[in-house]
This record gives structure tokens, C-alpha cells and sequence, in this order.
């Protein structure tokens, strides 16, 4: 068949399996994020999130399942019945794919040996090639974006928590992504902490940016995505405008989700 | 007496060229192992798990007379007539593959004690693998395996002395020549002492220089 799921643009994902350690982490996962879209995707601990967005660049690669990201669909080879892992085939693809999703992790990941303004612009000089210079500036650009241009020689551990996901934020940035992939960035910072991160992010949604966001956060969440998603045991159990997801969610999972994160 | 001074000098560059080449090239080859030890294929890191393990449970004295017998053998067997294996090679490769053993688990460890975060962040950017090797774990892991490193090297400092008993004529081949054909032993065997000591003296400078020079800036 010639049917084509994926949009031109966009990330698709169809019926995306993976076991991890013995537990069926995606159980068949659809997901679905259009250009310009803020997708916050919700859910209890376990219940298969970060695992989804490890999925959409590969970071881990899904057993069953289908991906097309800006069009393209990404080749990977399914698990097999003797017992094969699952793999990329085209590592190319993968490093470019990549290179176009930003990713934000719970713990920052930021390198502890280089710079903030090191860490924005590595990226840029080894996977595209611009110049010393040219990335000098570029990264100067985005940590100023995101409130840190006086930082851009602090080391990591000079930064507090916050500062250090502004700098993570950055890097991605850097890359010039179109698409922001966020697994749960205020969870490891101390409370007062969380506001700068998340009015960071508020900042970049209002561009208009493409991103799907896994967070606890559930006030931000309902202002600022255009779509919600609740994940439990790995399926998307519940989707729709944030509006009806947080006022008037229909499964009862959700509801008592919600109850208990208010 | 002053025949052995010179003798002394002598020995003292073929210790310190013995332990430099074969420091050096299995450093080289710990790197390898490392990174194969870390490998996804399984039937390499399998391997590798193998030499390293053997190595390191098998006496250095051993290794070096396999090595020199069994090259003697073999190279031998190739020619069809006797040769004797070059002591200081035999030296070489016997300690380049222990010293490659060794240094093998330490890189690991230095590998494994790095966040897998800050490798997943940048093959989230694309970078290629040996890009994310150059990066993130090299400089890391580097300093990370210094102090375990400069134990090595002194080891290997002193290990090289076994290679006299293979004819190599080192610092500890010139003493024993030397107390035997003076009938002073503990004159040649002090000064053999004070030489190994200044070497492992001097390893151990150079391994503090190192590890403040690649300390990270601000600690
Ligand atoms: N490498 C792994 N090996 C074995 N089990 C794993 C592995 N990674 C994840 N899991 C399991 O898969 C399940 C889902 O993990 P995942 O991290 O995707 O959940 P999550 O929704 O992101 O949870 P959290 O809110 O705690 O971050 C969990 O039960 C976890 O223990
Ligand atoms: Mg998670």
C-alpha cells in the first residue's frame, strides 16, 4: 500500500511497542504531533512517558512500530520472533532526525568539563559544521534567550538547578530544532527554582514552537499546551484540548489522576 | 667500579625506553579493550573480559617466559631454524599485554562512572559515536582513571626489571652482573634501588602535574 499516515510535517507514531526488563513498557502507542503544537503528555510514574519520548528520536529504539517525523519515516527494524533487537538500520537518518528534536531531560545532562557557552555550542560545531566563531555567537544568542548571558563561561557546577536547565534549554535551541522534546524538566529542581525554567518554556511556546512536553506540572500545562495526553501502562488512555482534559476528562483513570495532582 | 657507572646509564635507558614503549602502547591498547569491553557485541566484550581476566590472574614472570619461549618457538618454527626472540622486544609485548589488561578495567570503570545522561544528551544532538567519545567520555574518563593510572605505571616501572631474567640488559641485569662478578651485592642492589626510585619518583611528579592540569577548572 502507498498510503502515507505521516503529514509533511510533524512527528507520527503508530502502534509503538517496547519491552524493557521484562515489562511491557508501550503497549501500542499512537501518537500524533502537528507543526506548531504544544503536546503535554501526562501520567503516573511507570506509565511509559519517557520511554514514548525516547522513542520519537530513537534515543531508544521501539521493538514494534512505525515513526515518520517531518515526513520522513524513519528505518528501523522490528524485534524479531528469534529474538533480535530491534535496530536502526540507517544511523545517517537517525543523527540527522536527531538533530532536528531538542531534547530537555529531567536531570539537565550537561556536560560538567565544558562551559555553559561550550555546552550550547558543541552541538552546533560537530553535527553541523558551523564555525568557532559563528557558534560563539549563536550560543551567546541563545543563552541570552534564555536569561544566562552572563554565565557563558560558568562551569555546570557553578550554576544552580535552575540556571543549569536554562543552559540544557539553550543547548537544545542551539541546534535549531523544530521540534522540543521535554521530559519532565522542573521535576529535579528545588521548588522556588521551577518558575524560571517553566517561564523559559512558556516564552518558547508562545513562538509558536513545536514541542511536546512530559511534566507534572499541571498548571502550566493547561495553559500552555494546545493538546493533553494521559499515559497509563503504557498507552495513551486519554487526548483532547486541554480544556475538556483538565475540566471534563471522561476515564476515570484520568479524573483521579487529576484529583490527586491538584 | 667506574666500567659500571656507564653499564648503570645504559640500563637505566633501556628501563625507561622499556617502560615508555610498552607503557605507551598499551595504554593504547587498554583504550581498545575498554571500548570493546563496552561494546554492544557481545562476542567481543566476551573476548576482551577473557584476555583481561587471564592477564591479570597469571603471574607477569609467566607471561614474560610464555612470551619469550613460545615466540622463540614459533618465530623459530616460521624460519625453520632456531632464532632467539630480541629480549627488549619480548619485554615489550609481554608488558604491553599485561599493562593493556590492566589499564583495560580501569578505563571501564572511568567509562562506567560517567552519567549515561550526558552521553543521551549528546546523541540527542546528533553527534556521532566516536563524536560523543571525543567529547563526553575521553577527557572524563581520562581524568577520571589519572590516579589509578599513575599506580600503574609505576608498577610497570618496576615489572620491567623482570625482563633481565630474559637477558634484557636493564638496571637490574647491570646490578646483578655487577654484584656478582665484585662480591658487593648490596652496593650494586642499593644503587639499583635508588634508580628504580628515582623513576617512579618522577612518574608519580608527572602524575600530579596531569591531574591538576586536566582537573576541572573550579572545583
Ligand atoms: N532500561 C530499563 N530496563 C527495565 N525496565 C525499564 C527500563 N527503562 C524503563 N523501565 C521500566 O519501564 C516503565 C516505564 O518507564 P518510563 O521511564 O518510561 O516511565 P515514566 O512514565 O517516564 O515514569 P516517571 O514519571 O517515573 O519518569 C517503568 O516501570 C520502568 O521501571
Ligand atoms: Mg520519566
Amino acid at each position: 500500500m502507498l498510503r502515507e499516515p505521516a503529514a509533511d510535517h510533524g512527528i507520527r507514531a503508530e502502534r509503538i511497542q517496547k519491552r524493557l526488563g521484562g515489562n511491557d513498557v508501550l503497549r501500542g502507542v499512537d501518537l500524533t504531533v502537528r507543526p506548531g503544537e504544544i503536546l503535554s503528555i501526562l501520567g503516573s510514574s511507570g506509565s511509559g512517558k519517557s520511554t514514548l519520548l525516547q522513542c520519537l528520536n530513537l534515543l531508544t529504539v521501539p521493538d514494534r512500530g512505525d515513526i515518520w517525523v517531518h515526513g520522513e519515516k524513519l528505518a528501523i527494524r522490528a524485534i524479531s520472533q528469534q529474538g533480535g533487537q530491534a535496530r536502526i538500520l540507517d544511523h545517517r537518518q537517525v543523527r540527522r532526525v536527531r538533530a532536528s528534536m531538542g531534547m530537555v531531560f529531567q536531570s539537565f545532562n550537561l556536560w560538567p568539563h565544558k562551559t555553559a557557552l561550550e555546552n550550547v555550542t558543541e552541538g552546533p560545531v560537530l553535527v553541523k559544521g558551523i564555525r568557532r566563531n559563528a557558534a560563539a555567537d549563536l550560543g551567546r544568542h541563545y543563552l541570552a534567550k534564555v536569561g544566562l548571558s552572563d554565565k557563558a563561561d560558568a562551569y555546570p557546577r557553578h550554576l544552580s538547578g535552575g540556571q543549569q536547565q536554562r543552559v540544557a534549554i539553550a543547548r537544545a535551541l542551539a541546534m535549531e530544532p523544530r521540534v522540543l522534546l521535554f521530559d519532565e524538566p522542573t521535576s529535579a529542581l528545588d521548588p522556588e527554582l521551577v518558575g524560571e525554567v517553566l517561564r523559559v518554556m512558556a516564552a518558547l511556546a508562545g513562538e509558536g514552537r513545536t514541542m511536546v512536553i512530559v511534566t507534572h506540572e499541571m498548571a502550566f500545562a493547561r495553559e500552555v499546551s494546545t493538546r493533553a495526553a494521559f499515559m497509563h501502562r503504557g498507552l495513551i488512555e486519554e487526548e483532547s484540548p486541554p480544556q475538556e482534559f483538565f475540566s471534563s476528562p471522561v476515564s476515570s483513570r484520568l479524573r483521579g489522576f487529576l484529583a490527586s495532582h491538584r | 667500579m667506574d666500567g659500571f657507572v656507564v653499564q648503570f646509564v645504559n640500563g637505566l635507558k633501556t628501563t625507561v625506553l622499556l617502560a615508555l614503549v610498552s607503557g605507551s602502547l598499551g595504554m593504547a591498547l587498554g583504550l581498545l579493550a575498554a571500548a570493546g569491553r563496552l561494546s554492544r557485541w557481545r562476542a567481543v566484550s566476551a573476548g576482551i573480559g577473557f584476555y583481561t581476566t587471564i592477564i591479570r590472574g597469571v603471574p607477569e614472570l609467566i607471561i614474560i617466559l610464555l612470551i619469550y619461549f613460545g615466540g622463540t618457538v614459533a618465530i623459530s618454527a616460521f624460519f625453520g631454524r632456531y632464532v632467539e626472540v630480541n629480549a627488549f622486544l619480548a619485554g615489550v609485548v609481554s608488558l604491553t599485554v599485561v599493562f593493556g589488561a590492566y589499564t583495560a578495567e580501569i578505563f571501564r570503570g572511568a567509562v562506567l562512572s560517567i552519567p549515561a545522561g550526558q552521553i543521551e544528551a549528546a546523541r540527542s544532538l546528533g553527534l556521532h559515536p566516536w563524536q560523543t567519545w571525543l567529547l563526553v567520555i575521553l577527557p572524563q574518563m581520562l581524568r577520571i582513571a589519572l590516579p589509578a593510572l599513575a599506580n600503574q605505571w609505576i608498577s610497570l616501572v618496576k615489572e620491567t626489571s623482570l625482563i633481565s631474567i630474559v637477558g634484557l640488559t636493564d638496571i637490574m641485569r647491570v646490578a646483578a652482573i655487577g654484584a656478582g662478578s665484585l662480591r658487593a651485592p648490596l652496593t650494586f642492589y642499593l644503587a639499583a634501588s635508588a634508580l628504580y626510585l628515582a623513576l617512579t619518583s618522577l612518574a608519580l611528579v608527572i602524575f600530579n602535574l596531569l591531574e591538576r592540569r586536566f582537573a576541572v577548572p573550579g572545583r
